[in-house]
């Protein structure tokens, strides 16, 4: 084996791939082999180091120099200064560590506060490499568990560890195993959902794209924990680059023997394999996901029968989260006590979010459970980007809601989630500054509710239209405050009649949003004006004669020749021309247009 | 090929050494070569290589090499700085890759800087 003195990790996440970190390897390659590097330094190609704003990412060890926006001509600076003469390139260091003295990256705000269990080996190992993953501890778990645990052990390690599911409801993981392990059945199987369908997150995909095998080995201990022989992991075809190296993953473990027959020579068989999703969030619900498995079309049916006693092929199944998954090899190495000593009294360990939306670091982040939403948007997210006020977050998704300023300082976990009316959902986390309609937002969700019902069910399929039709009206201002009590009687209606979740937590954005700004819908119903001026039906853009000094720029910007006025003079806008597109008022250099 | 437990502690033995470069090395030993023009023109680059070697075969843990700029004392070049745990930090001057496999020995392993390679020895 070779030996080198210094690592480059280049990030191969999907967000850093799509802005061309394949070609900086490339350069990387070719560079080193210019300077006679080669046999020195090694590029190895990594998952997600989260800090998706600054893409793509390039980190040289031992150092730790964390550069940020390379580009491809900026490779040969990195080589012939930094790992040839050992002269940090501080112009590309990612802003915080700007100076000579290179902080160590958990120093670092994005990092500091951050706990990594389920991202332990992203942005570390080479996923493509089964030898990295092993060298951190890889496949003991497995080894463990086969030689010195009964199923029974395994099953009471995960239930005093307290780990809850990551998929969104927050099932206790170690409670569902026991149930698929007291099923009879000479069959059963080990489902892994990799679906992630909330718009927004990413969480499941960086795990799979950066850590592949953690989830493999935690589905082999799964099996062995409720006598499964065999497995699914349902990704959704959208994730190329996480399926791409699940494949290598599998054939790897395949080839060392860690999956398959008699594994460890214990007598102990399992066997994986991969099926695509197309992408419909229902799919993502996990009867609807069995079936699709099953070759059918993926549509949910009643429980129960619960999958673990009638599961895929009404065989007893488990189905575990990617992120629930990833932790179960931490639990068993370091022991349930460690687990449980993070997190809050009934949510124990970390959770990773995907930070999205009106937030400077954009990116993926693990915290311990109970970290504030303001220690997320504020420390580690670095806040709200151009000087403008936190509105609220949310966070679940299609079935999640909005978080308002005044509850920034609540520790996130399951129960205060949802007793603040969100939930924690799969992880994804958008953050929404003061310009943000909560009347919008709530019928941005409806739209994707609408277009991903399945629509087995009449209250899902009818009643997420009718939904949609009331919020389009409100932000139209065509709406009545009767339309306003249809809605809430709709959304009761909807929790309770539909056949699933989705349909269930269809309302929730509408409930969230009536909970903690009912006066916006007000103001759009009553006073026809939306508040954060994004409605463009109550919108009205005007010049103020005082201030408008007639240079006319702004009736040459108007794509619609609605703004007329003669040199010198004030300009008018023609109301009934007028798109409100906005481009008149970024252009006046005079402050003169205003949109109420 | 099917790999046995042995065969993965292996695997691990052989490969940590490189992941564990990654890791944050905290409280481990440093070694940092100067590495800037003056370094490697007086030959800092087999030097450095000869340190990471050494460390290799020794599977020592903890250690990382690494380089740096200049360090400003360019007649004594190659430099390298040495600081383990607890103890001050050692600069060895006029380095060569036979003193570095010396000092991996003795002043890395059993924590015994050599003396006679050391800037107060040169001065
Ligand atoms: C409409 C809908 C979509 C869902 N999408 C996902 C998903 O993308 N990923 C996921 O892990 N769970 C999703 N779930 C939750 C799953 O049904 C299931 O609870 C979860 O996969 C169980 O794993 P866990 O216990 O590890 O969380 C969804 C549920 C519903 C109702």
């Amino acid at each position: 084996m070779k030996i080198y003195r210094s690592h480059v990790l280049v990030c191969g996440g999907t967000g850093c791939t799509s802005s061309g970190s394949k070609q900086i390897q490339e350069e990387l390659e070719k560079n080193l082999k210019k300077y006679g590097l080669e046999d020195e330094v090694q590029v190895v190609q990594t998952g997600c180091f989260g800090l998706c704003a600054i893409g793509p990412i390039v980190v040289v060890y031992p150092e730790g120099s964390y550069y940020g926006h390379v580009k491809p001509e900026d490779v040969e600076e990195i080589v012939s200064e930094h790992l040839l003469k050992g002269r940090i390139v501080t112009r590309l260091l990612a802003d915080e560590h700007v100076g000579d003295e290179v902080k160590p990256l958990d120093e670092v705000d994005f990092y500091k506060k951050q706990k990594r269990v389920a991202l332990r080996n992203c942005g570390v190992i080479n996923p493509e490499n089964i030898d990295e993953y092993i060298a951190l501890d890889g496949y003991t778990a497995l080894h463990k568990v086969l030689t010195e645990m009964t199923p029974q052990e395994v099953i009471d390690t995960i239930k005093a560890s307290g780990l809850r599911g990551r998929g969104g409801g927050g099932f206790p993981t170690g409670l569902k195993w026991q149930f698929a392990h007291n099923a009879a059945g000479d069959k059963k199987y080990v489902c892994c959902n990799a679906d992630e369908g909330d718009p927004g997150a990413f969480m499941d995909r960086s795990v799979l794209e950066g850590d592949p095998h953690s989830v493999i080995e935690a589905m082999a201990i799964a099996a062995y924990a409720i006598g499964a022989d065999e497995g699914y992991i349902y990704v959704r075809a959208e994730y190329p680059i996480a399926v791409e190296r699940l494949k290598i993953a599998i054939a790897q473990a395949k080839e060392y023997g860690l999956l398959g027959e008699d594994i460890f020579g214990t007598g102990f068989n399992f066997d994986l394999g991969i099926r695509l999703g197309a992408g419909a969030f229902v799919c993502g619900e996990e009867t609807a996901l069995m079936t699709s498995i099953e070759g059918n079309r993926g549509e949910p049916r009643p429980r129960p029968p619960f999958p673990a006693n009638k599961g895929l092929f009404a065989k007893p199944t488990i189905l575990n989260n990617v992120e629930t998954y990833a932790n179960i090899t931490a639990i068993i190495n370091n022991g349930p006590e460690w687990f449980a000593s993070m997190g809050t009294e009934r949510s124990k360990g970390t959770k990773v979010f995907a930070l999205g939306g009106k937030i400077q670091n954009t990116g993926l982040v693990e915290i311990p459970m109970g970290t504030t939403l303001r220690e997320i948007v504020e420390e580690i997210g670095g806040g709200v980007p151009n000087g403008k006020k936190f509105k609220a977050a949310q966070t679940g998704g299609p079935s999640g809601g909005c978080i308002p300023a005044e509850h920034l300082d609540v520790p996130i976990d399951y129960d205060n989630l949802i007793e603040i009316g969100s939930m924690m959902g799969s992880g994804g986390l958008i953050v929404m500054d003061e310009d943000t309609c909560m009347v919008d937002i709530a019928k941005f969700f409806l739209e994707f509710t609408v277009d991903e019902s399945c629509g087995k069910c009449t209250p899902c399929r009818i009643g997420t239209r009718r939904m949609l039709e009331i919020l389009t009206k409100i932000t139209k201002g065509q709406a009545t405050m009767d339309d306003l009590d249809k809605l809430e009687e709709l959304c009761e209606h909807l929790h309770s009649n539909s056949l699933c979740a989705l349909g269930q937590t269809a309302p929730n954005p509408v409930i969230s949003t009536l909970r903690y700004f009912r006066d916006e819908y007000i103001a759009h119903i009553v006073d026809k004006r939306c508040p954060a001026g994004v409605c463009k039906d109550l919108l009205q853009y005007t010049i103020d004669a005082d201030k408008c000094k007639g240079c006319t720029l702004c009736a040459r910007k108007c794509p619609v020749g609605a703004i007329s006025g003669t040199v010198k003079n004030p300009h008018v806008i023609d109301q009934s021309k007028c798109i409100k597109c906005g481009a008149c008022m970024d252009n006046c250099k005079f402050g003169a247009i205003s949109k109420k | 090929m099917k790999k046995s437990f042995a065969d993965l502690m292996e695997i691990r033995k052989r490969t940590l050494n490189q992941v564990n470069l990654r890791v944050d090395n905290d409280g481990g030993t440093r070694v940092v070569v100067g590495m800037a023009t003056c370094g490697i023109a007086a030959g800092a680059r087999p030097v450095l290589k000869a340190f990471s070697e050494e460390v290799t075969k020794r599977e020592l843990k903890d250690v990382t090499v690494t380089q740096t700029g200049c360090i400003g004392m360019c007649r004594l070049e190659p430099i390298v700085e040495i600081t383990v745990p607890g103890q001050e930090k050692v600069t060895y001057v006029h380095m060569t890759p036979e003193k570095a496999a010396r000092v991996v020995a003795e002043h890395i392993v059993n924590k015994q800087p050599v003396k006679e390679y050391t800037i107060g020895a040169a001065e």
